[in-house]
């Protein structure tokens, strides 16, 4: 099926939102507006943009620390996630969180979490309620290959398959657990194969088509609603920036950069519009000038945003009376 | 054949935890047990027998050896709206969940800032005495008590095995309950008709006015046993029962304190910065100029636990230690 041009337009933008989102990002650590670990996502956009088409509304996203992107393709307001960023109050964790911690109940999106492996386990737990109260929810539960490494990645892999849970397993294999390439951390580097072993059905995608990935999570969330389990998706992709910004670099090869940005989803897919007629100059340009006015109105929300008072310090360490 | 009060019913710290869970999950369909063991065998220490049949496998769910999943899953489904109970068999396997727990449920409210709270309760069995040796014979509760946003409560009786698990479900934040394994088996008596008790204060199980013995789990009753002891040799010791590790009840404390201006804590875990310095250091703070006499720990020594009997017996606070130490501050 050939998506149509509205589409195809949606996904590229999607993907230019969280690029320039981004690179903004990485302009307002260098002046210091944005402190702390910063890990960019930019090259592995068509990821998250893709596998977020098959989520509706009520469905779960936990994620990693480099996040930005799934929160954005998720829905999470733009300006929220860098008030967040800012360490303001107005920010979608009020600031108690920062880059890595991005949540927002609205969109039931479980964070940023910073611990390797760590959510595995807690979408787990999210699909086990939705089965148990007989919702027809998906939990997709994002990670990297480094994660592959951890226990409880396979603890939780085991748990959903032996349950039958409705978890979409991504692996985003960008090669590097920081800075240790997958033939230096794995035995078996098919990772798939890992997943395939606890009976759980696991694809390989190229997480650089945007296309790609949007079609086998439609296919996995198909089948997971119909009852099918969990299923597992290993989608191959690749980290344009260092780790995080303290990172020189030292354990890949400029060329091999050079070759993945050959790939870049935001170079390749509105070369294929272009080509196809769908897509011109004044019209590239005017998603760019919509996308960084978008940018700019977070980076103003954010600005615009207060410092929570210091007396506020011990507030959520336990729930207050009367929440629910 | 015991005469019992109409009042009051016998029951053994084992039935109460059971009869506990099978009221919440027959009042609330949100309520769910898993862990390892608690279905077909019925628990490792029988806590959970005959609930499968109960409740079914969809709610009395049997796990892998698994901690750090199945406590994971427990958070994400308190998070998705269950109450679930997760059991721990051990606190010793607690460690393989260690991530989930500090990392996971007790971050979460304020990571999310205030979004995120997480539910859930997590019972686990604690403790040495019973000859199994190093790797089972932990008493962690002190870790767990360092960290914010988790609740660490430890029932020392029938009643509390009874009625704490309620107030723990109806918490809206991380709660963990540790049961003493040489408890299980304790018989007493369950006031009719009870109802669920507090999580957060202390409580005076004996009324005293020369000493203040300071204990919570399983180490209780050997304060008691100590303080029938002191009686017959003329010293009235209070025993204060701390009941919660986090928040800890320091007012309670302080009062006792500030009546008997003596105090012996009673830890059965390691002296060292453990759960004993932390209220040594609240009476320093708040009664140093309250207390008549230095105060004194008797506290698990400061080894792995054996595994042959007399040298266990002598690792752990014994009866005779908590006599002496009382003993010695109050100049008998």
């Amino acid at each position: 099926m050939t998506p149509d041009r509205d589409h195809l337009m949606h996904l590229l933008k999607e993907m230019l939102r969280i690029r320039l989102f981004e690179e903004r990002c990485a302009q307002l650590y260098q002046v210091e507006k944005i402190r702390g670990f910063l890990h960019l996502y930019i090259g592995e956009e068509a990821v998250a943009v893709g596998v977020m088409q098959s989520l509706v509304s009520g469905d779960a996203v936990v994620a990693t620390y480099r996040e930005h992107g799934h929160a954005l393709a998720r829905g999470v307001n733009a300006g929220m996630i860098m008030a967040e960023m800012f360490g303001k109050m107005e920010g979608c964790s009020r600031g108690r969180g920062g880059s890595m911690h991005l949540f927002d109940k609205s969109t039931r999106f479980y964070g940023g979490n910073a611990i390797v492996g760590g959510g595995l386990p807690l979408a787990v737990g999210l699909a086990l309620a939705d089965q148990m109260q007989h919702r027809p929810q998906v939990t997709a539960v994002f990670f990297g290959e480094g994660a592959a490494a951890e226990g409880e990645f396979h603890e939780a892999l085991n748990l959903a398959a032996l349950w039958n849970l409705p978890v979409l397993f991504c692996c985003e294999n960008n090669l590097y657990a920081m800075g240790t390439a997958l033939e230096r951390s794995e035995s078996q580097l098919e990772i798939t194969l890992k997943a395939a072993s606890y009976q759980m059905p696991a694809w390989a995608v190229d997480g650089m088509d945007v296309l790609a990935v949007e079609e086998a999570t439609r296919l996995a969330v198909e089948a997971i609603r119909a009852g099918g389990g969990p299923h597992f998706l290993e989608l191959r992709t690749y980290r344009f920036r260092a780790h995080s910004m303290f990172d020189p670099e030292l354990y890949r090869d400029k060329a091999e950069v050079e070759m993945w940005k050959e790939r870049d989803p935001l170079l390749t897919l509105p070369m294929r519009l272009r080509a196809e007629g769908l897509l011109s100059d004044e019209d590239w340009d005017a998603m760019n000038r919509e996308v960084l006015s978008e940018v700019e109105e977070a980076v103003a929300f954010a600005e615009a945003g207060t410092w929570e008072p210091i007396e506020e310090l011990t507030r959520f360490v336990y729930s207050e009376l009367g929440a629910p | 054949m015991t005469t019992v009060k109409p009042d009051l019913r016998i029951l053994t710290y084992r039935e109460s935890v059971r009869e506990a869970m099978r009221q919440a999950m027959q009042e609330d369909e949100r309520v769910f047990l898993m862990g390892e063991d608690v279905g077909r065998y019925g628990g490792c220490y029988g806590v959970s027998k005959g609930m499968l049949e109960e409740f079914g496998p969809e709610r009395v769910r049997d796990t892998p050896l698994s901690e750090a999943a199945f406590v994971g899953a427990g958070i994400g489904a308190a998070l998705g709206g269950m109450r679930p109970i997760v059991e721990v068999m051990t606190v010793n396997f607690s460690l393989l969940a260690l991530d989930q727990i500090v990392n996971t449920a007790a971050l979460y409210l304020h990571m999310s800032g205030g979004q995120f709270n997480v539910p859930v309760v997590i019972r686990m069995a604690t403790g040495a005495g019973r000859q199994v040796a190093a790797q089972h014979s932990h008493s962690l509760e002190g870790w767990y008590a360092h960290i914010p946003g988790i609740k660490v409560v430890t029932p020392a009786t029938i009643e509390d095995a009874r009625w704490m698990l309620p107030t723990a479900l109806a918490d809206p934040d991380p709660v963990i309950i540790f049961e003493h394994a040489g408890l299980y088996n304790t018989e007493g008596e369950l006031p009719e008709p009870g109802g669920p008790v507090d999580i957060s204060t202390a409580r005076t199980r004996r009324v005293g006015s020369d000493v203040t013995l300071i204990s919570y789990g399983g180490s209780l009753f050997k304060a008691m046993t100590a303080a029938d002891d002191l009686a017959t040799k003329g010293v009235s010791a209070e025993v204060l029962d701390l009941r919660v590790l986090r928040p800890l009840d320091v007012d309670a404390i302080i009062k006792s304190i500030t009546a008997t201006h003596r105090a012996v804590v009673i830890d059965e875990g390691w002296k060292s910065v453990g759960m004993s310095a932390e209220i040594v250091a609240c009476i320093a703070e708040r009664a140093l100029w309250e207390l008549d006499a230095p105060v004194r720990r008797v506290c698990t020594a400061e080894v792995p636990i054996p595994y042959a009997q007399h040298m266990e017996r002598a690792a752990l606070p014994q009866v005779p230690d908590i006599v002496a130490a009382a003993l010695e501050i109050v100049g008998r």
